[in-house]
């Protein structure tokens, strides 16, 4: 949806979001295809709908295409090192509780060499919000498997399939503690939104994975050769099963994606309050 | 909230614990940390007077988890800070320049053991001093202090405190596994009586607001988060605005920056302890501990009718490279007993430039020197 601004002799298009997006950072460095746009949008809009002051909203992101979220985002944002958002983000929140945290990465940032930290903020149930935006992929460094990447997918370094497992990270945050995990892949941006608000204003530690397309690498890799391809997929495999055992909603190469929210609970969190 | 609850006057107190309560006295309101021998006294009092002051305790699940929370932290307008020793501070390597490319303020206090790797957990060394300069990747400069007892300890991590905000950068206090669990009288005075720097603040709107523009000084004002300047900050190469820049000349000029800022302030921020240096042919060259097992070496050579100096190192990081050069152009030889294989020695050497020699007095860690070892290596020099 776009609007009309006049701005002297001239009008012009503005975008929506235009307060809250570094357009002068333009053009991004995400591929055509890529669903990492759809996710951000998605998030400033459950942003804006969830009724928190965006002079208190703080994004912190790790390293990754996922990574360069934070760069693109006009709140206070910060790009940190590769795997520490959370505990970055730990020390953040702590220091000043007011703020709503919000950490934006992806599944190699969070889940390898991260997931140390992840685990460990779901047994706190730290009062944050997690978007892991999982491409199955090492995006940013040309493609390679990663700790998502299903059994038998391709990549450049499994080019005859990947003979590793994969975690279900759903599953993993649930066993963690997080108060509230949901999934939802890049073409639900309804449910998705929707689900970030309810994320953000849970107390708590919040975990929501997006599925989302990288056809780069892991499409052109495993016969899904463009973001529509992909699209496609998850239109035609996609459930929505709201509170569906969480460890039972491993993705494979092919078949079904299980998504919906998958813990919505209360348990003590950190910081306590007085 | 309750009153903070603050504590004054003289008190039998281990360095460990008088790092603690120094970091309270300087403000320090957040600390991040991980057991570790010979630091792990330095958490448990956090944890306790914490909470009597209106901080955070945070035990975190390792190092790497420690020094991003305690960025994070300051990021977030509170003093923040975390202690480990060898193995942690390999850890906390990556972080640090995380915070040097950040330019955050926080302070790092390490208890030094003796390693590589486990080593001796509970026993002491000076080894990790060249970590300390060039851990992280990358060129920078950083600051290090070196206590040579607890009321050194408390007295210098309130100036780690104060130089952190000052420069914006992570300020290492390098004490040592001997001086930690050492106790001595440690007097703590009263809260009007410590002077404090914080970080300056930005005074334009935040539109125009750009969190990496430095003033005369080099060193940018500093927005915390939720104050409402919709700030970006990242570990790439950026420019004042904060934003990544790729280019050889944006990196050219933020790493100069970030060296100059600490090396054309270098006189605001030495501290030297000098004693005896005119006259003397020898000079001992020493900091924390040694200083205090050189001293009496010095002193017994002294009472042989040696001239023997001694010039303490108090701030190690950046380098006294003007004085140590200076002192060498008037004397023969320096003497650098330090517990590693030779670490801040080859600084003494470098600076000397060929005027004085330079002879390490080397110890691999476990105890502290043997006073004659120091005393022969004196007597040698003066022959």
């Amino acid at each position: 949806m776009m609007t009309i601004a006049q701005t002297g002799e001239h009008a012009r298009e503005v975008h929506p979001l235009q307060d809250y997006i570094r357009e002068d950072r333009f053009p991004h460095i995400w591929c055509a295809g890529c669903g990492l746009g759809i996710v951000l949008s998605a998030f400033l809009r459950a942003m804006l709908q969830s009724g928190l002051d965006p002079d208190r909203v703080a994004v912190v992101s790790g390293i990754g295409c996922t990574g360069r979220v934070a760069g693109y985002i006009k709140l206070d944002s910060f790009h940190t090192t590769h795997g520490r958002a959370i505990p970055f983000a730990t020390g953040l929140k702590l220091a000043n509780p007011e703020l709503e945290v919000v950490v934006f990465s992806g599944d190699g940032d969070l889940i390898a060499i991260g997931g140390n930290h992840l685990i460990h903020a779901g047994r706190r149930n730290i009062d944050m919000t997690v978007i892991c935006v999982n491409n199955f992929t090492y995006g940013m460094t040309g493609g390679q498997f990663g700790p998502t990447t299903p059994s038998l997918a391709r990549s450049t370094t499994s080019r005859a399939g990947n003979v590793e497992n994969p975690f279900n990270i759903a599953g993993l945050a649930a066993a963690s503690g997080a108060a509230y995990v949901a999934r939802w892949t890049a073409a639900q941006v309804r449910q998705m939104e929707r689900s970030i608000i309810e994320a953000l204003q849970k107390r708590g530690f919040s975990f929501v994975e997006i599925i989302s397309p990288c056809p780069t690498y892991y499409g052109r890799m495993n016969r899904q050769p463009t973001g529509l391809d992909q699209m496609r997929y998850y239109r035609a495999n996609t459930v929505v099963r709201h509170f569906a055992s969480p460890h039972e909603v491993g993705v494979g190469l092919g078949g079904l994606i299980v998504t919906g929210k998958f813990v919505d609970t209360e348990r003590p969190y950190l910081p306590r309050g007085e | 909230m309750p009153a903070e609850r603050h504590i004054q006057g003289e008190f039998f107190m281990s360095g460990d614990e008088a790092c603690a309560e120094g970091a309270i006295s300087a403000g320090c309101r957040f600390f991040a940390g991980y057991p570790i021998t010979p630091a792990t006294e330095i958490a448990e009092r956090m944890s306790d007077r914490l909470p009597e002051v209106g901080g955070t305790y945070i035990q975190m699940e390792d190092e790497l988890g420690s020094m991003a929370a305690i960025i994070g932290a300051s990021w977030g307008g509170v003093k923040a800070m975390t202690a480990t020793s060898g193995p942690g501070f390999s850890l906390m390597m990556e972080n640090i320049g995380l915070g040097i490319m950040l330019e955050t303020p926080c302070v790092v206090a390490n208890v030094q053991r003796a390693g590589p790797s486990t080593g001796l957990p509970t026993m002491v060394a000076q080894g990790d001093m060249m970590q300390a300069r060039w851990g992280s990747h990358g060129s920078y400069s950083i600051i290090a202090l070196s206590p040579s007892s607890p009321q050194e300890v408390f007295d210098h991590t309130i100036k780690a405190f104060n130089l952190s905000e000052r420069y914006r950068l992570p300020v290492l206090v390098m004490t040592d596994g001997a001086v930690g669990h050492m106790y001595e009288k440690v007097n703590i005075p009263p809260r009007s009586e410590i002077d404090l720097v914080a970080r300056r603040k930005p005074e334009v709107a935040p539109a125009e607001y750009w969190p990496y523009q430095p003033g005369a000084d080099l060193v940018p004002p500093m927005a915390n988060s939720g104050e409402g300047y919709h700030f970006h900050v990242t570990g790439l190469t950026h420019d004042e605005r904060g934003y990544p820049e790729m280019t050889a000349e944006a990196q050219d000029r933020l790493i100069r920056r970030l060296v100059d800022k600490i090396e054309k302030n270098s006189a605001d921020i030495l501290e030297l302890e000098e004693d005896g240096i005119g006259g003397a042919k020898v000079v001992v060259c020493t900091y924390g501990i040694t200083a205090r097992v050189a001293q009496i070496a010095v002193e017994h050579a002294r009472s042989e009718g040696i001239p023997v100096g001694m010039l303490r190192l108090i701030t190690v990081w950046p380098f006294p490279q003007e004085r140590v050069a200076q002192i060498a152009s008037q004397i023969e030889t320096y003497v650098v007993p330090e517990i590693n294989y030779g670490q801040v020695s080859l600084e003494v050497e470098r600076s000397a430039g060929g005027k004085a020699r330079t002879v390490l007095v080397p110890h691999m860690g476990g105890t502290v020197h043997d006073p004659q070892t120091i005393l022969e290596a004196i007597r040698q020099a003066a022959r």
